[in-house]
């Protein structure tokens, strides 16, 4: 109330950020991403919806646009108005009832282009009201897509999440969204590490020394029996003559 | 010792399943044998004086297994397996494998002994298109002919009446019938005939031979008979017989039904068989000399089963007939007049809970003073066995629907008629009803009931204490059931594919309670809800169990009382749309059931109780509740919130594209869960802490691509609540089955690795990091930091069917893996092999927080194996359930046979060894406490001296 009224005709757009890389790029839709980085290098633009109604029945308007680019180097990025004061007040109420603030985009495949841009449905994902006006509008949107780059969900978390029932005093607060964009691909679960282990045995085999050689039992005592064969050969040489040796001390 | 307690608690039940073909051992009087071929792909022999299994073979399961015929001669048992793929000898003494003869492609459609001069040498096998005769010694093939025009002819029966030939029918539906007769020296087609029989379409269902080689056939249409002598020389004619001159009515919509008998195979049948006009309408019929006149021997109604049976030259019929709402009456027959032999009644006792009876076994036998005795196995429609033997006693009873159980439930046994007194009189509603006086008198009078059975309970182990200790009986029923101790016993409540209940005793493994829905579809789904516990004395537990239709999403409700298996007086709502989802809420009615909410196809929910109470507390909670369907073929996951007029409304929609992948498998975690530990203390001494979301579900997917290099299984994480997924992984080269457990905050699943050909474990954990988020209560809604997950893979050396986690009371006991292997073994997987943490390099912070060294490759210890010898057979699940005991959970596998046990994952801690020093520690503290006294009273003299001086 204490805000400056402006005027709602005067739209800027904010473009909001980021770009995040997946490298998602599989065997399966190679080929095809080939062709579609060819035909359609510069990406294109999806709608962003969101509803929020007192009576909670979805009536989805344009929010903003998403900017996709598919192929290698995923990456999106969000133009997206402010919000009017109407919508201001309508959003302030549904937190106040405790409603829920949806989002919603078309799915979409970020490789292949060739087929229908747009199947049929939408990916939709909420937060509550409250918990999104007292971020002041500063929201998480993650997109998610899987291995062959279809968009497979989409989900919207406000940071702080909690809802404390702390007043939005100034106005300025909820008018432009603080939007952080992420596009996550599935990540690959780890195989056994079997190369990793056999090069750990290997190297905590050779910090424990040479590895002894398996010798053969006669290699190894080899001089104890020969020693033993001497002294056998010399004591039995040594009997015939024992008369001699004695008479030799007597 | 060991084996002693062993014995106490763990049980092993064996099933076959249900029963397709049976045979009692005629081979000798005094035999005891009995044998069975079953839809389970079973060949199995009893012995028919206790019910007991001799041996039985598990043959594949599928139709690669399936027992097409089984017949007996001798010593012999022939089976044919497989569609017509494998013929097998069996040796019946023993239960080995005589020989086995790979038979040509082609269905099977029947098979015969073939008998020459009085000697069965051969079986006749036939095909589609091909009839091969084999020896019985060894399995060779004498001969194989290929049958003429068998692409437009039906061949469905062969007949051997001891003659030099074999013959084949077919037909043609309704145009005409084929006979062609083989010799039985080199296969040569003696004579082949074409008879006119516009009126028949299949030669199994509607005809019998019978006599001297009399083909018998009825027709539902012309309400007729029809005989025709098939060895006849000249063009044969069929001779109709109407029925209504022999005085015969059909009931209406009803098809006839002709029974023979064959008691030789190197004879003919005899002449007389049995009509089956209704469905309780049984008329034995005689054939005439001439070969095409009729005679009514007897009717019969009511008559539900009737069969015959042959001992010596005597042919009988045995004939059962309703006696009243609780029994049957079973009455011999002499086949040759329709004679009712005397003193050969038995009761069959109807089971007010079980099926219907479906078909008779009789096994007669000439008695001493030549006369008829006789036993019969009776075959319920819920696929129970009962054995009876004259004068009307049920020797045995096998329940074979419990070799296919679909799902269970623990549920506590009730207290003791005392306990649950003392728990009733001092309850909420007692306390505010009475003053303090009466309250004063309820307590002492509760005392002395006390004190009684305390007295009691002494006297009864005393009296135990003196007798020998085999002679002790531990009969469990259903009066003296009462929880123990420390609640190790509990009630098991099974549902069976066939739609029968039971109610087994997890110490004794006695069925307590059983009780058959009929009317239940071959493809329905069953889920089973605990709705009320034991707990809420006086409040019966409750169990719920919703049936649903695969093919329509139909259901009904069957509420009952787990302990006692009755039916509840409840009436369950009606339910006239498809039910897509059925979710337990925590929230309970006035009597303490948990309310149970069904969601149909139009989103719109059903409560079950639906009392004004219920409705109240939903409308508060309504914005709070939130579920989710998922329609695995259409990859779609969606989140629902509950309206205040109790509709619902879609708040997320995840979809996976089916063209890539699709849904296997959803798992929540099991809401009975308790986690002790919020974190793990790691070497350094900081806390990680573990990531415990509710609401997470693991979703597993298999690619649509089979092929090796590109097929993958896809794991997701999603919250249930919001929608959000958590963690999105991609197993590589990988394809299902795959097997998962979903607790705490991991998620362990089992794959086949397509690249390296073998089967891998995989662990995910979630955890939040070095701080909590909220640290009081977790909401989905308030989360917005993504969990780290960590992750390894290991090598498992087996192919595995099942995988469930241990369960304990508070979750501090550490927590095992029981893997059901192939091979019939139960292993118990610490999960401490399983963690993700295990570190390549062992460091002195990973040796100070006791982590395995990683190894590729998890080992199979065999002392791991919990059922050490008693493999459980095609192991289908595995439930667990806590026991009072921290240290102990219960095992219960499931299969073709069910096994419960008991496994303690970290040893029984709290719990005292046997060979405790009872008398040594009570003497030592009992001398310490006189040495004390002693001594005190010495100090005391002494003071009391040194005063005085």
């Amino acid at each position: 109330m204490a805000s400056v009224p402006r005027s709602f005709l005067l739209l800027s757009i904010i473009p909001t950020i980021l770009i995040l890389c997946a490298d998602f790029a599989c065997c399966n839709t190679g080929r095809k991403t080939g062709d579609g980085l060819d035909t359609d290098f510069s990406g294109f633009s999806v709608p962003l919806e969101h509803s929020f109604q007192v009576d909670d029945v979805s009536r989805f308007r344009m929010r903003g646009a998403l900017q996709l680019r598919g192929g290698r180097e995923t990456s999106v990025s969000l133009s997206q108005s402010q919000l009017s004061e109407e919508d201001r007040n309508t959003l302030k109420e549904v937190a106040a009832v405790d409603g829920l603030y949806k989002i919603r985009v078309p799915r979409v495949s970020l490789t292949d282009r060739q087929t229908e841009r747009q199947m049929d449905g939408y990916l939709t994902a909420f937060v509550r009201a409250c918990s999104l006006v007292e971020s002041h509008l500063s929201d998480v949107i993650t997109l998610h897509t899987d291995v062959s780059g279809y968009l497979i969900g989409v989900s919207i978390v406000t940071i702080p999440g909690a809802c404390r029932g702390t007043e939005v005093e100034d106005e300025v607060d909820l008018e432009a969204f603080n939007t952080t964009l992420t596009i996550i691909a599935p990540t690959n679960a780890p195989q056994p590490e079997t190369a990793l282990f056999i090069e750990r045995m290997d190297i905590e085999h050779e910090k424990r020394g040479k590895p002894q050689e398996q010798k053969s039992f006669f290699a190894k005592y080899w001089y104890l029996i020969l020693g033993g064969a001497i002294f056998l050969m010399a004591s039995s040489s040594a009997q015939p003559s024992a008369g001699g040796a004695e008479e030799q001390q007597s | 010792m060991e084996s002693l307690e062993l014995a106490t608690h763990v049980q092993r039940q064996q099933y076959v399943g249900k029963t397709l073909f049976a045979h009692f051992d005629s081979h000798s009087q005094s035999s005891k044998k009995l044998f069975l071929a079953t839809d389970k792909n079973i060949f199995a022999s009893f012995n028919s004086r206790t019910g007991d299994l001799f041996w039985r073979h598990v043959d594949k399961v599928g139709p690669e297994g399936t027992i097409d015929i089984l017949l007996l001669h001798g010593q012999d048992a022939l089976m044919v397996v497989g569609g017509g793929r494998l013929l097998r000898s069996w040796d019946t003494n023993m239960g080995g494998l005589n020989w086995e003869a790979v038979l040509d492609t082609g269905s099977f459609q029947a098979a015969c002994f073939v008998a020459i001069q009085d000697t069965v040498k051969h079986v006749a096998v036939l095909k589609k298109a091909v009839i091969s005769l084999h020896y019985l010694t060894n399995g060779h093939q004498k001969w194989v002919e290929n049958l003429p025009d068998s692409d437009t002819v039906q061949y469905q029966a062969v007949y051997s009446g001891g003659e030099e030939e074999v013959y084949v029918l077919g037909v043609v539906p309704n145009s005409h019938l084929t006979i062609i007769a083989y010799s039985l020296e080199d296969g040569e087609i003696i004579k082949q005939r074409s008879v006119e029989a516009p009126w028949l379409s299949s030669v199994e269902s509607s005809c019998v031979v019978i006599g001297q080689g009399v083909l018998m056939c009825v027709d539902p249409a012309t309400l007729a008979l029809y005989t025709l002598p098939i060895q006849a020389e000249e063009a044969p004619q069929f001779n109709q017989i109407l029925l209504q001159s022999l005085d015969l009515e059909v009931s209406l919509g009803f098809q006839p039904v002709l029974v023979s008998s064959q008691p030789h195979p190197a004879r003919s049948p005899i002449s007389e068989f049995f009509l089956q006009l209704g469905p309780d309408h049984h008329v034995l019929l005689q054939l005439n000399a001439d070969g095409y006149t009729i005679a009514a021997l007897r009717d019969f109604q009511p008559a539900f089963l009737v069969s015959f049976a042959t001992t010596g030259e005597k042919t009988v019929a045995a004939v059962m007939t309703p006696k009243n709402e609780t029994a049957c009456d079973i009455n011999l027959f002499s086949a040759d007049s329709g004679r009712r032999l005397l003193d050969t009644t038995v009761i069959f006792p109807l089971d007010l809970n079980g099926g219907k009876p479906f078909k008779l076994y009789v096994h007669a036998f000439l008695k001493k003073d030549d006369s008829v005795g006789y036993r019969v196995l009776v075959q319920t429609q819920d696929h129970a066995l009962t054995f009876i033997q004259q004068p009307g006693r049920v020797v045995w009873t096998r329940e074979e629907a419990l070799a296919d159980v679909v799902t269970m439930e623990m549920v506590d046994l009730p207290l003791t008629g005392t306990q649950a007194e003392l728990e009733g009189e001092f309850g909420k509603k007692a306390a505010i009803q009475d003053g303090l006086f009466p309250m004063v008198l309820k307590r002492l009078s509760s005392q002395v009931i006390l004190l009684q059975v305390w007295l009691a309970h002494l006297w009864k182990l005393f009296y135990e204490a003196r007798q020998p200790h085999g002679q002790v009986k531990n009969e469990v029923t259903i009066e003296t059931l009462s929880r123990d101790e420390f609640n190790l016993q509990k009630m098991m409540v099974m549902v069976t594919a066939s739609g029968k209940l039971f109610g087994i005793d997890s110490k004794s493994g006695s069925i307590l309670w059983k009780h058959y829905l009929e009317n239940v579809q071959p493809n329905a789904v069953f889920k089973l809800i605990v709705q009320r516990t034991t707990a809420h004395f006086p409040h019966p537990p409750q169990c719920t169990l919703l049936i649903k239709d695969k093919d329509t999403g139909l259901a009904s409700l069957h509420v009952f009382n787990p302990i006692f298996g009755r039916k509840s007086h409840i009436a369950p709502p009606a339910l006239p749309r498809p039910i897509l989802q059925s979710l337990l809420l925590p929230v309970i009615d006035q009597d303490y059931a948990k309310v149970l909410l069904l969601v149909d196809d139009q989103y719109k929910v059903t409560a079950f109780p639906s009392t004004k109470n219920v409705l109240q507390q939903l409308q508060e909670m309504a914005s709070s509740i939130f579920f989710y369907l998922i329609r695995s073929d259409q990859g779609n996951l969606s989140g629902f919130r509950l309206r205040k007029d109790l509709s619902t409304e879609r708040i997320w929609e995840v979809v996976l594209p089916t063209e890539v992948q699709k849904i296997v498998a959803v798992n929540g975690k099991r809401p009975n869960e308790h986690v002790h530990s919020q974190g793990r203390v790691m070497g350094d001494r900081s806390v990680l802490y573990k990531y415990l979301n509710p609401n997470l579900l693991a979703v597993v997917t298999e690619s649509t691509d089979a092929h090796p290099e590109r097929a993958f299984v896809g794991v997701f994480l999603v919250d249930g609540v919001t929608g959000r997924i958590i963690h999105e992984a991609v197993q590589r080269k990988a394809r299902g089955p795959v097997h998962f457990v979903h607790s705490e905050n991991w998620v362990v699943y089992e794959y086949w690795n397509t690249k390296s050909r073998r089967n891998e474990f995989s662990v995910l954990e979630l955890f939040e990091g070095t701080e909590l988020y909220n640290s009081t209560v977790f909401s989905s809604l308030d989360r917005p930091h993504l969990p780290q997950v960590l992750q390894q893979t290991y090598i498992f050396p087996s192919p595995i069917t099942t995988m469930e986690a241990t369960l304990t009371e508070k979750g501090i006991t550490s927590r095992h893996l029981l893997v059901g292997l192939p091979s019939g073994a139960i292993l118990s997987l610490p999960k401490m092999f399983l963690d993700p943490r295990r570190p390549e390099v062992v460091t002195e912070h990973s040796r100070e927080e006791n982590l395995i060294p990683y190894a590729p490759e998890m080992p199979i210890r065999t002392e791991w194996f919990i059922n050490y010898n008693q493999t459980v057979a095609r192991v289908k699940g595995i439930y667990t359930a806590p026991s009072g005991l921290e240290s102990t959970c219960l095992v219960v596998a499931y299969g073709l046979d069910i096994y419960q046990t008991r496994v303690y994952p970290s040893k029984q801690f709290d719990v005292l060894k046997d060979d405790y020093d009872y008398v040594l520690i009570s003497s030592v503290l009992l001398a310490l406490f006189f040495a004390t006294m002693i001594s005190k009273r010495l100090a005391q003299v002494k003071l009391l001296n040194r005063a005085w001086r």
